[in-house]
């Protein structure tokens, strides 16, 4: 009774309900739906992997807590969090394995979504805004595997940068965009932390946006 | 209720303070209606079975995350000469094309540019270049040709580029850490290593003689007892295979032993 009460004062201000209608308020057909067809399975692929994003966020969120980036601190930080931080390792390695998890999901439904044709007239436009969210994936995972500061992260860093400035004309301006100078170093890491956590971010959250309401105005694509 | 001059007593509901009807016509989305079937309430029917299958994905993800710890090597060193670089894994088959002949040096351009656009464009313009009606995979069969290929070609140079890390890897020789204390010298398997005839070529504090030192052979990655084992039975590179003549619970003690020299 009280929570039908506060949610009638709420929408009688907000007025909820067709805003709830358009999230919520729709069916699912039978073709992918699992617990009819068990070979629908390969329908959850998108879904497990916008559930791996989520891992990653809040993941990342406890981590910025102790994360600092700087290459003074940033390898001891990570080591502190990872080894001396109650429950440290364990989210750490939610973040580490997620990323990788979210790749192979990410993948994954590409594929579904290749070879059962949905990409087709009228589900264009949201293909391409998939693809544009696998490559921020690409980026976030790029720029992440420096924050550790290790050697591995060092040289990985130095060798996609010397990849990126092979390329004729642009790619000098690339590295010294990613390097924000002309060696992998203190800005480097710097700028990465920037771009991982803050702008890549928010490209994927405005095309994951996209990425929902063309599926909602659209429809899930019909049955093969 | 200036927007109602005429005084029509019905009241108009409108979406917040915007001007769109409460009661506009509802466009449903075409799976609502269009294919009749077990059709299910996206809530809360579906998005329990949603919920079960992320509950089995969970269960399956923090087992990975709880018997793998994430891996920390040493703080970055700009000067080490000697450390192999590698990419995360997704980006191997990428790597591995610049290793070929024929998209490195004068023709790199062909593997960090050419190839990786055309990739990208045939994706973009996936929707295009594939536009008949038809969805079935086997009625299209140059698009799920060609995707099958460059799934079969990603998975090979990835193999590959991860084959060719781990060999050298495995041939790089140890760098010599900073400690050079022989680690656990009250074991068993110090004893067997200075009763056999491994001291004469590594070296009774593992410096290395003949053979290369053995310090810190522990932290090598990839190196496991099994490993260690293996090498002892079969011999590498200068070492004959069969050096050491004790039981096979020796030997283990020995490689057990050995993977403990983890100074650093």
């Amino acid at each position: 009774m009280m929570l039908r009460a506060i949610y009638d004062w709420v929408d009688e201000r907000l007025d909820l309900t067709p805003i709830w209608r358009d999230v919520a308020d729709h069916e699912v057909p039978e073709h992918v739906n699992p617990a009819h067809h068990f070979s629908a399975f390969i329908y959850c692929f998108g879904g497990l992997t916008f559930f791996v994003v989520v891992i990653q966020i809040l993941s990342g969120m406890f981590l910025a807590l102790y994360y600092v980036p700087d290459i003074v601190n940033a390898h001891a930080s990570v080591n502190y969090l990872q080894n001396e931080l109650a429950m440290g390792a364990i989210v750490r390695g939610m973040h580490h394995w997620g990323a990788s998890v979210a790749i192979v999901m990410l993948f994954l439904h590409t594929l579904r979504v290749f070879f059962t044709g949905s990409y087709k007239n009228p589900r264009e436009f949201n293909w391409i805004v998939g693809l544009l969210i696998f490559a921020v994936m690409i980026g976030l995972g790029f720029t992440g595997y420096l924050l550790p500061w290790d050697n591995k992260a060092y040289f990985a860093t130095k060798v996609g940068v010397e990849i990126a400035a092979s390329v004729p004309f642009i790619g000098k301006y690339i590295a010294i965009f990613l390097q924000g100078g002309d060696i992998v170093g203190a800005v480097t890491l710097e700028r990465f932390f920037a771009l991982h956590v803050f702008f890549l971010p928010a490209a994927l959250f405005m095309l994951l946006g996209v990425h929902f309401i063309l599926i909602r105005r659209q429809g899930i694509s019909g049955p093969l | 209720m200036a927007h109602n001059p005429e005084g029509n007593r019905k009241q108009v509901h409108y979406v917040g303070d915007s001007r769109v009807r409460a009661d506009r016509p509802k466009r449903y989305a075409p799976d609502y209606s269009e294919f009749p079937g077990k059709n299910e309430a996206f809530i809360p029917d579906f998005l329990l079975k949603e919920w079960m299958v992320a509950a089995v994905f969970l269960v399956g993800f923090m087992t990975l995350v709880m018997s793998e710890l994430p891996p920390l090597g040493e703080k970055a060193d700009p000067t080490n000469t000697s450390f192999l670089p590698v990419p995360d894994w997704y980006f191997l088959f990428l790597y591995q094309l610049l290793k070929y002949k024929w998209a490195s040096g004068p023709y790199v351009v062909l593997g960090t540019v050419v190839l990786p656009l055309i990739m990208a464009a045939a994706l973009l313009l996936a929707p295009w270049l594939d536009s008949g009606k038809e969805r079935r995979p086997h009625k299209r069969p140059v698009a799920t040709g060609l995707m099958i290929l460059s799934v079969i070609a990603v998975a090979a140079l990835t193999w590959s580029a991860e084959a060719e890390h781990e060999q050298q890897a495995e041939s790089a020789p140890i760098r010599m850490p900073k400690a050079t204390k022989v680690m656990a010298v009250d074991e068993q398997g110090y004893q067997l290593f200075k009763e056999s005839a491994c001291i004469k070529c590594h070296g009774d504090q593992l410096q290395g003689v003949n053979g290369p030192h053995l310090i810190g052979v522990g932290n090598k990655p990839g190196m496991t007892t099994d490993k260690i084992i293996e090498i002892i039975d079969h011999g590498r590179g200068g070492m004959p295979a069969g050096m050491f003549q004790g039981s096979d619970q020796e030997k283990r003690a020995l490689a057990e032993w050995l993977m403990k020299q983890k100074q650093k």
